[in-house]
Protein backbone atom coordinates (compact mmCIF):
# COMPACT_ATOMS: atom_id res chain seq x y z
CA UNK A 1 0.00 0.00 0.00
CA UNK A 2 1.17 3.51 -0.80
CA UNK A 3 0.20 6.23 1.68
CA UNK A 4 0.77 9.85 0.78
CA UNK A 5 0.20 12.20 3.68
CA UNK A 6 0.19 15.98 3.52
CA UNK A 7 3.07 16.12 1.05
CA UNK A 8 4.58 19.50 0.28
CA UNK A 9 7.22 19.94 -2.37
CA UNK A 10 8.96 23.09 -3.58
CA UNK A 11 11.47 23.88 -6.26
CA UNK A 12 13.17 26.93 -4.79
CA UNK A 13 10.43 29.45 -4.08
CA UNK A 14 7.90 27.66 -6.20
CA UNK A 15 5.65 25.36 -4.20
CA UNK A 16 4.49 22.64 -6.56
CA UNK A 17 2.71 20.32 -4.13
CA UNK A 18 0.74 22.03 -1.37
CA UNK A 19 -0.42 19.24 0.86
CA UNK A 20 -1.37 16.12 -1.06
CA UNK A 21 -3.10 13.12 0.57
CA UNK A 22 -3.66 9.93 -1.36
CA UNK A 23 -3.88 6.23 -0.52
CA UNK A 24 -3.29 3.55 -3.10
CA UNK A 25 -4.28 0.01 -2.12
CA UNK A 26 -2.78 -3.15 -3.51
CA UNK A 27 -4.38 -3.99 -6.84
CA UNK A 28 -5.85 -0.55 -7.31
CA UNK A 29 -5.49 1.55 -10.44
CA UNK A 30 -5.34 5.26 -9.72
CA UNK A 31 -5.27 7.87 -12.47
CA UNK A 32 -4.05 11.37 -11.88
CA UNK A 33 -5.37 14.02 -14.25
CA UNK A 34 -4.97 17.77 -14.34
CA UNK A 35 -3.45 20.65 -16.28
CA UNK A 36 0.26 20.98 -16.92
CA UNK A 37 2.15 22.41 -13.96
CA UNK A 38 -0.44 21.11 -11.52
CA UNK A 39 2.19 18.93 -9.82
CA UNK A 40 0.97 15.53 -10.90
CA UNK A 41 4.25 14.29 -12.39
CA UNK A 42 6.18 15.72 -9.46
CA UNK A 43 4.16 13.53 -7.11
CA UNK A 44 5.29 10.40 -8.97
CA UNK A 45 8.91 11.53 -8.75
CA UNK A 46 8.47 11.99 -5.00
CA UNK A 47 6.98 8.51 -4.56
CA UNK A 48 10.02 7.07 -6.29
CA UNK A 49 12.42 9.17 -4.18
CA UNK A 50 13.78 10.82 -7.31
CA UNK A 51 12.69 14.09 -5.67
CA UNK A 52 12.86 15.14 -2.03
CA UNK A 53 9.87 16.48 -0.16
CA UNK A 54 9.77 19.38 2.27
CA UNK A 55 6.91 18.30 4.49
CA UNK A 56 4.62 15.32 5.07
CA UNK A 57 5.48 11.74 4.29
CA UNK A 58 5.14 9.01 1.74
CA UNK A 59 5.02 5.43 2.98
CA UNK A 60 5.35 2.44 0.66
CA UNK A 61 4.63 -0.90 2.37
CA UNK A 62 5.60 0.48 5.77
CA UNK A 63 8.79 2.06 4.38
CA UNK A 64 9.06 5.81 4.81
CA UNK A 65 10.39 6.85 1.37
CA UNK A 66 12.25 9.96 2.47
CA UNK A 67 13.54 8.78 5.86
CA UNK A 68 17.32 8.96 6.18
CA UNK A 69 17.58 5.30 7.07
CA UNK A 70 15.74 4.17 3.94
CA UNK A 71 17.77 2.46 1.26
CA UNK A 72 16.29 4.20 -1.76
CA UNK A 73 17.94 1.91 -4.30
CA UNK A 74 16.25 -1.01 -2.59
CA UNK A 75 12.96 0.85 -2.35
CA UNK A 76 12.96 1.59 -6.09
CA UNK A 77 12.99 -2.15 -6.76
CA UNK A 78 9.41 -2.19 -5.51
CA UNK A 79 8.40 0.71 -7.71
CA UNK A 80 8.62 0.32 -11.46
CA UNK A 81 8.49 3.58 -13.31
CA UNK A 82 7.89 4.48 -16.94
CA UNK A 83 8.45 8.01 -18.18
CA UNK A 84 7.08 10.20 -20.92
CA UNK A 85 10.35 9.65 -22.77
CA UNK A 86 11.17 5.95 -23.01
CA UNK A 87 14.94 6.44 -22.57
CA UNK A 88 15.94 3.13 -24.10
CA UNK A 89 19.58 2.34 -23.43
CA UNK A 90 20.91 2.81 -26.98
CA UNK A 91 24.04 0.69 -26.57
CA UNK A 92 22.13 -2.42 -25.52
CA UNK A 93 19.82 -4.73 -27.45
CA UNK A 94 16.18 -5.05 -26.45
CA UNK A 95 16.96 -8.19 -24.48
CA UNK A 96 19.97 -6.60 -22.79
CA UNK A 97 17.95 -3.47 -21.97
CA UNK A 98 15.51 -5.66 -20.10
CA UNK A 99 17.88 -8.15 -18.46
CA UNK A 100 20.52 -5.68 -17.23
CA UNK A 101 18.87 -4.45 -14.04
CA UNK A 102 17.75 -7.92 -12.84
CA UNK A 103 21.36 -9.02 -13.22
CA UNK A 104 23.19 -6.18 -11.56
CA UNK A 105 20.53 -5.02 -9.09
CA UNK A 106 18.74 -8.25 -8.15
CA UNK A 107 21.94 -10.30 -8.67
CA UNK A 108 20.16 -12.88 -10.77
CA UNK A 109 22.26 -15.20 -12.89
CA UNK A 110 22.53 -14.22 -16.54
CA UNK A 111 20.40 -17.18 -17.54
CA UNK A 112 17.67 -16.33 -15.06
CA UNK A 113 17.71 -12.65 -16.00
CA UNK A 114 17.36 -13.50 -19.67
CA UNK A 115 14.46 -15.86 -18.97
CA UNK A 116 12.78 -13.11 -17.00
CA UNK A 117 13.42 -10.55 -19.72
CA UNK A 118 12.12 -12.83 -22.46
CA UNK A 119 8.97 -13.48 -20.48
CA UNK A 120 8.24 -9.78 -20.00
CA UNK A 121 9.12 -8.89 -23.59
CA UNK A 122 6.77 -11.59 -24.88
CA UNK A 123 4.16 -10.22 -22.54
CA UNK A 124 4.30 -6.73 -24.07
CA UNK A 125 4.46 -8.12 -27.60
CA UNK A 126 8.15 -7.66 -28.35
CA UNK A 127 8.93 -11.37 -28.57
CA UNK A 128 10.39 -10.97 -32.06
CA UNK A 129 12.72 -8.08 -31.17
CA UNK A 130 15.18 -9.60 -28.67
CA UNK A 131 18.35 -8.83 -30.63
CA UNK A 132 17.25 -5.54 -32.15
CA UNK A 133 18.74 -2.25 -30.98
CA UNK A 134 15.97 -0.02 -29.64
CA UNK A 135 16.92 2.95 -31.83
CA UNK A 136 15.63 0.91 -34.74
CA UNK A 137 12.16 0.67 -33.22
CA UNK A 138 9.13 2.96 -33.19
CA UNK A 139 8.26 5.09 -30.17
CA UNK A 140 5.40 2.77 -29.28
CA UNK A 141 7.68 -0.25 -29.35
CA UNK A 142 10.30 1.55 -27.29
CA UNK A 143 7.69 2.56 -24.75
CA UNK A 144 6.55 -1.05 -24.47
CA UNK A 145 10.20 -1.99 -24.03
CA UNK A 146 10.41 0.53 -21.19
CA UNK A 147 7.40 -1.15 -19.57
CA UNK A 148 8.92 -4.62 -19.95
CA UNK A 149 12.23 -3.32 -18.59
CA UNK A 150 10.48 -2.03 -15.48
CA UNK A 151 8.40 -5.20 -15.10
CA UNK A 152 11.48 -7.42 -15.27
CA UNK A 153 12.41 -6.05 -11.84
CA UNK A 154 9.20 -7.66 -10.56
CA UNK A 155 7.96 -4.45 -8.90
CA UNK A 156 4.95 -4.36 -6.60
CA UNK A 157 3.78 -1.06 -8.03
CA UNK A 158 4.00 0.65 -11.38
CA UNK A 159 4.17 4.40 -11.83
CA UNK A 160 3.35 5.77 -15.28
CA UNK A 161 4.23 9.36 -16.05
CA UNK A 162 2.31 10.50 -19.15
CA UNK A 163 3.61 7.50 -21.04
CA UNK A 164 1.68 8.26 -24.22
CA UNK A 165 2.27 12.01 -24.40
CA UNK A 166 5.39 11.83 -26.55
CA UNK A 167 3.95 9.27 -28.95
CA UNK A 168 2.54 9.78 -32.42
CA UNK A 169 -1.24 9.43 -32.19
CA UNK A 170 -1.34 6.16 -34.10
CA UNK A 171 1.04 4.55 -31.59
CA UNK A 172 -0.89 5.50 -28.45
CA UNK A 173 -3.25 2.53 -28.74
CA UNK A 174 -0.63 -0.20 -28.46
CA UNK A 175 0.79 1.32 -25.27
CA UNK A 176 -2.62 1.80 -23.69
CA UNK A 177 -3.42 -1.83 -24.56
CA UNK A 178 -0.31 -2.85 -22.66
CA UNK A 179 -1.48 -0.87 -19.63
CA UNK A 180 -4.93 -2.48 -19.83
CA UNK A 181 -3.26 -5.86 -19.85
CA UNK A 182 -1.31 -4.96 -16.72
CA UNK A 183 -4.48 -3.90 -14.99
CA UNK A 184 -6.04 -7.25 -15.88
CA UNK A 185 -2.96 -8.93 -14.37
CA UNK A 186 -3.83 -7.19 -11.11
CA UNK A 187 -0.88 -4.78 -11.07
CA UNK A 188 -1.16 -1.81 -8.73
CA UNK A 189 -0.71 1.28 -10.85
CA UNK A 190 -0.61 5.04 -10.60
CA UNK A 191 -1.04 6.65 -14.01
CA UNK A 192 -0.48 10.33 -14.61
CA UNK A 193 -2.30 10.76 -17.89
CA UNK A 194 -3.94 13.08 -20.37
CA UNK A 195 -5.96 10.23 -21.82
CA UNK A 196 -9.22 11.01 -20.06
CA UNK A 197 -11.16 8.26 -21.83
CA UNK A 198 -8.55 5.75 -20.80
CA UNK A 199 -8.60 6.99 -17.22
CA UNK A 200 -12.37 6.64 -17.07
CA UNK A 201 -12.20 3.13 -18.44
CA UNK A 202 -9.44 1.57 -16.33
CA UNK A 203 -9.30 3.45 -13.05
CA UNK A 204 -10.68 2.49 -9.67
CA UNK A 205 -10.01 6.02 -8.55
CA UNK A 206 -9.33 9.29 -10.33
CA UNK A 207 -7.60 12.26 -8.71
CA UNK A 208 -7.90 15.67 -10.30
CA UNK A 209 -4.88 17.86 -9.54
CA UNK A 210 -5.16 21.61 -9.57
CA UNK A 211 -2.45 24.03 -8.45
CA UNK A 212 -0.65 21.56 -6.23
CA UNK A 213 -3.57 19.96 -4.43
CA UNK A 214 -6.05 17.22 -5.17
CA UNK A 215 -9.15 19.20 -6.00
CA UNK A 216 -11.45 16.25 -6.47
CA UNK A 217 -11.03 12.51 -6.05
CA UNK A 218 -13.24 9.46 -6.39
CA UNK A 219 -14.41 6.79 -8.79
CA UNK A 220 -14.25 7.84 -12.46
CA UNK A 221 -18.01 7.88 -12.80
CA UNK A 222 -18.01 10.73 -10.31
CA UNK A 223 -14.88 12.71 -11.07
CA UNK A 224 -14.93 12.40 -14.83
CA UNK A 225 -18.58 11.80 -15.70
CA UNK A 226 -20.13 13.93 -13.02
CA UNK A 227 -17.60 16.34 -11.50
CA UNK A 228 -18.75 18.47 -8.57
CA UNK A 229 -16.08 21.19 -8.51
CA UNK A 230 -16.04 24.00 -10.99
CA UNK A 231 -12.30 23.70 -11.68
CA UNK A 232 -12.75 20.04 -12.57
CA UNK A 233 -15.65 20.82 -14.86
CA UNK A 234 -13.65 23.54 -16.58
CA UNK A 235 -10.63 21.30 -17.07
CA UNK A 236 -12.70 18.44 -18.43
CA UNK A 237 -14.66 20.63 -20.79
CA UNK A 238 -11.36 21.85 -22.19
CA UNK A 239 -9.86 18.41 -22.76
CA UNK A 240 -12.98 16.49 -23.69
CA UNK A 241 -14.88 18.81 -26.07
CA UNK B 1 90.06 11.45 -54.49
CA UNK B 2 88.91 13.40 -51.42
CA UNK B 3 88.19 11.95 -48.06
CA UNK B 4 84.49 11.99 -47.15
CA UNK B 5 83.38 12.67 -43.59
CA UNK B 6 80.02 11.27 -44.43
CA UNK B 7 79.10 7.61 -44.68
CA UNK B 8 76.00 6.79 -46.72
CA UNK B 9 72.91 5.17 -45.33
CA UNK B 10 73.25 1.39 -45.20
CA UNK B 11 71.46 -1.68 -43.91
CA UNK B 12 73.67 -1.47 -40.82
CA UNK B 13 71.57 1.51 -39.76
CA UNK B 14 68.33 -0.46 -39.63
CA UNK B 15 68.86 -1.51 -36.02
CA UNK B 16 69.31 2.14 -35.04
CA UNK B 17 66.18 3.20 -36.93
CA UNK B 18 64.23 0.35 -35.39
CA UNK B 19 65.22 1.59 -31.93
CA UNK B 20 63.81 4.96 -32.89
CA UNK B 21 60.58 3.41 -34.15
CA UNK B 22 60.16 1.32 -31.02
CA UNK B 23 60.90 4.27 -28.75
CA UNK B 24 58.29 6.38 -30.56
CA UNK B 25 55.72 3.61 -30.16
CA UNK B 26 56.75 3.10 -26.55
CA UNK B 27 56.37 6.71 -25.42
CA UNK B 28 53.21 7.29 -27.51
CA UNK B 29 51.41 4.25 -26.16
CA UNK B 30 52.42 5.13 -22.63
CA UNK B 31 51.19 8.73 -23.00
CA UNK B 32 47.92 7.61 -24.63
CA UNK B 33 47.22 5.02 -21.92
CA UNK B 34 48.14 7.23 -18.98
CA UNK B 35 46.54 10.30 -20.58
CA UNK B 36 43.33 8.38 -21.24
CA UNK B 37 43.07 7.09 -17.68
CA UNK B 38 43.83 10.49 -16.13
CA UNK B 39 41.62 12.18 -18.73
CA UNK B 40 38.71 9.93 -17.79
CA UNK B 41 39.07 10.93 -14.15
CA UNK B 42 39.48 14.62 -14.97
CA UNK B 43 36.58 14.55 -17.43
CA UNK B 44 34.32 12.85 -14.90
CA UNK B 45 35.25 15.30 -12.15
CA UNK B 46 34.63 18.24 -14.45
CA UNK B 47 31.24 16.91 -15.47
CA UNK B 48 30.26 16.37 -11.82
CA UNK B 49 32.03 19.13 -9.90
CA UNK B 50 30.55 22.47 -8.92
CA UNK B 51 31.42 25.63 -10.77
CA UNK B 52 34.29 26.69 -8.48
CA UNK B 53 36.22 23.40 -8.62
CA UNK B 54 35.46 23.27 -12.29
CA UNK B 55 36.94 26.62 -13.17
CA UNK B 56 39.99 25.82 -11.06
CA UNK B 57 40.59 22.57 -12.94
CA UNK B 58 39.68 24.28 -16.18
CA UNK B 59 42.42 26.88 -15.87
CA UNK B 60 45.12 24.29 -15.17
CA UNK B 61 43.96 22.30 -18.17
CA UNK B 62 43.85 25.45 -20.28
CA UNK B 63 47.51 26.11 -19.52
CA UNK B 64 48.47 22.57 -20.47
CA UNK B 65 46.51 22.85 -23.68
CA UNK B 66 47.60 26.33 -24.68
CA UNK B 67 51.36 26.36 -24.01
CA UNK B 68 53.19 24.68 -26.91
CA UNK B 69 54.29 21.18 -26.02
CA UNK B 70 57.88 21.90 -27.01
CA UNK B 71 58.07 24.69 -24.42
CA UNK B 72 56.51 22.50 -21.73
CA UNK B 73 59.08 19.80 -22.44
CA UNK B 74 62.05 22.11 -22.24
CA UNK B 75 60.77 23.98 -19.18
CA UNK B 76 59.98 20.80 -17.30
CA UNK B 77 63.21 18.97 -17.97
CA UNK B 78 65.43 21.99 -17.31
CA UNK B 79 63.52 22.98 -14.20
CA UNK B 80 63.61 19.49 -12.72
CA UNK B 81 67.31 19.29 -13.59
CA UNK B 82 68.00 22.66 -11.98
CA UNK B 83 66.18 21.53 -8.84
CA UNK B 84 68.80 18.82 -8.54
CA UNK B 85 66.64 15.91 -9.65
CA UNK B 86 67.69 15.32 -13.22
CA UNK B 87 65.41 12.80 -14.89
CA UNK B 88 66.36 10.88 -17.97
CA UNK B 89 64.72 12.18 -21.15
CA UNK B 90 62.32 9.26 -21.36
CA UNK B 91 60.91 9.90 -17.90
CA UNK B 92 60.51 13.67 -18.26
CA UNK B 93 59.19 13.21 -21.78
CA UNK B 94 56.61 10.64 -20.63
CA UNK B 95 55.43 12.83 -17.78
CA UNK B 96 54.96 15.93 -19.91
CA UNK B 97 53.44 14.11 -22.87
CA UNK B 98 51.05 12.19 -20.59
CA UNK B 99 49.84 15.34 -18.83
CA UNK B 100 49.49 17.10 -22.16
CA UNK B 101 47.42 14.17 -23.44
CA UNK B 102 45.39 14.16 -20.22
CA UNK B 103 44.43 17.81 -20.77
CA UNK B 104 42.95 17.05 -24.19
CA UNK B 105 41.41 13.72 -23.19
CA UNK B 106 39.84 15.36 -20.14
CA UNK B 107 37.83 17.69 -22.35
CA UNK B 108 36.90 14.85 -24.69
CA UNK B 109 35.57 12.71 -21.85
CA UNK B 110 33.83 15.60 -20.15
CA UNK B 111 31.87 16.06 -23.35
CA UNK B 112 31.09 12.35 -23.30
CA UNK B 113 29.78 12.35 -19.75
CA UNK B 114 27.72 15.45 -20.41
CA UNK B 115 26.25 14.01 -23.59
CA UNK B 116 24.30 11.47 -21.55
CA UNK B 117 21.09 13.28 -20.64
CA UNK B 118 19.83 13.34 -17.07
CA UNK B 119 16.55 11.50 -17.82
CA UNK B 120 18.58 8.53 -19.07
CA UNK B 121 20.35 8.35 -15.72
CA UNK B 122 17.11 8.87 -13.77
CA UNK B 123 15.64 5.95 -15.71
CA UNK B 124 18.58 3.76 -14.74
CA UNK B 125 18.24 4.81 -11.11
CA UNK B 126 14.50 4.15 -11.20
CA UNK B 127 15.34 0.51 -12.01
CA UNK B 128 17.14 0.32 -8.67
CA UNK B 129 20.67 0.91 -9.94
CA UNK B 130 23.01 2.72 -7.57
CA UNK B 131 24.81 5.88 -8.66
CA UNK B 132 27.92 3.86 -9.51
CA UNK B 133 26.02 1.14 -11.34
CA UNK B 134 24.29 3.73 -13.49
CA UNK B 135 27.70 5.26 -14.18
CA UNK B 136 29.35 1.97 -15.01
CA UNK B 137 26.61 0.38 -17.11
CA UNK B 138 24.79 3.33 -18.68
CA UNK B 139 26.63 6.61 -18.56
CA UNK B 140 30.15 5.42 -19.29
CA UNK B 141 29.39 3.15 -22.25
CA UNK B 142 27.02 5.63 -23.89
CA UNK B 143 29.37 8.56 -23.29
CA UNK B 144 32.45 6.70 -24.53
CA UNK B 145 30.73 5.73 -27.74
CA UNK B 146 29.76 9.31 -28.37
CA UNK B 147 33.32 10.60 -28.05
CA UNK B 148 35.25 7.72 -29.57
CA UNK B 149 36.08 9.60 -32.81
CA UNK B 150 37.46 12.55 -30.82
CA UNK B 151 39.45 10.21 -28.61
CA UNK B 152 40.97 8.67 -31.70
CA UNK B 153 41.88 12.09 -33.06
CA UNK B 154 43.72 13.00 -29.86
CA UNK B 155 45.51 9.63 -29.78
CA UNK B 156 46.71 10.05 -33.37
CA UNK B 157 48.02 13.53 -32.73
CA UNK B 158 49.88 12.29 -29.65
CA UNK B 159 51.84 9.87 -31.84
CA UNK B 160 52.91 12.77 -34.03
CA UNK B 161 53.50 15.13 -31.09
CA UNK B 162 55.81 12.55 -29.54
CA UNK B 163 58.39 13.69 -32.12
CA UNK B 164 58.84 16.82 -30.01
CA UNK B 165 60.27 14.79 -27.14
CA UNK B 166 63.43 14.64 -29.26
CA UNK B 167 64.26 18.19 -28.12
CA UNK B 168 65.08 16.97 -24.63
CA UNK B 169 67.22 14.15 -25.96
CA UNK B 170 64.91 11.13 -26.10
CA UNK B 171 66.08 8.84 -28.86
CA UNK B 172 62.80 8.45 -30.70
CA UNK B 173 62.19 8.21 -34.41
CA UNK B 174 62.77 11.86 -35.30
CA UNK B 175 65.97 12.15 -33.28
CA UNK B 176 67.45 8.97 -34.73
CA UNK B 177 66.72 10.31 -38.16
CA UNK B 178 68.33 13.67 -37.36
CA UNK B 179 71.48 11.88 -36.29
CA UNK B 180 71.46 9.80 -39.43
CA UNK B 181 70.97 12.89 -41.54
CA UNK B 182 73.97 14.62 -40.00
CA UNK B 183 76.07 11.56 -40.69
CA UNK B 184 74.85 10.70 -44.16
CA UNK B 185 73.72 14.06 -45.53
CA UNK B 186 70.77 12.28 -47.15
CA UNK B 187 67.87 14.25 -45.63
CA UNK B 188 65.42 13.57 -48.43
CA UNK B 189 65.54 9.78 -48.29
CA UNK B 190 65.64 9.71 -44.53
CA UNK B 191 62.78 12.13 -43.92
CA UNK B 192 60.60 10.35 -46.46
CA UNK B 193 61.43 7.11 -44.69
CA UNK B 194 60.59 8.61 -41.31
CA UNK B 195 57.30 9.93 -42.65
CA UNK B 196 56.45 6.46 -43.86
CA UNK B 197 57.28 5.03 -40.45
CA UNK B 198 54.97 7.50 -38.68
CA UNK B 199 52.27 6.54 -41.14
CA UNK B 200 52.84 2.84 -40.48
CA UNK B 201 52.58 3.46 -36.74
CA UNK B 202 49.43 5.58 -36.96
CA UNK B 203 47.54 3.79 -39.70
CA UNK B 204 46.60 0.66 -37.71
CA UNK B 205 45.07 2.93 -35.10
CA UNK B 206 42.98 4.68 -37.76
CA UNK B 207 41.90 1.32 -39.11
CA UNK B 208 41.01 0.17 -35.61
CA UNK B 209 38.99 3.36 -35.22
CA UNK B 210 37.06 2.74 -38.41
CA UNK B 211 36.42 -0.82 -37.34
CA UNK B 212 35.16 0.25 -33.91
CA UNK B 213 32.96 2.98 -35.34
CA UNK B 214 31.36 0.49 -37.67
CA UNK B 215 30.90 -1.95 -34.83
CA UNK B 216 29.31 0.69 -32.62
CA UNK B 217 27.09 2.18 -35.31
CA UNK B 218 23.67 1.03 -34.24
Amino acid sequence: MIQIQDVHKSFGDLEVLKGVDLDVDKGEVVSIIGGSGSGKSTLLYCINAIEDIQQGRIVVDEIDVHAKATNQNKLRQKLGMVFQQWNSFPHLTVLENTSLAPQIVLKKSKKEAIELAKYELNHVGLGDKFDVYPTRMSGGQQQRLAIARALAMRPDYMLFDEVTSALDPELVGEVLDTLRMLRDDGMTMICVTHEIGFAREVSDKVAFFHQGIIEEMGPPEHVISNPQKETTQKFLSKVLH
Amino acid sequence: MGISFFTPLSWNDSGFILTGVLNTIYISVLAIVVGTILGLIVGFLRAEANRFVNSLMGSVLDILRSVPLIIQLILFSTYIGAMGHPLNPFVSGSIVLSLYTMAFMGEVFRGGFESVQKPMIVTARSLGMSYWQALRYIRLPIGLRAVFPSWLGVALSVIKDSALVSVIGYMELLRTSEQLISRTQQPLEILIGVGIFYFIISYPLSLYGKYMERKMAI
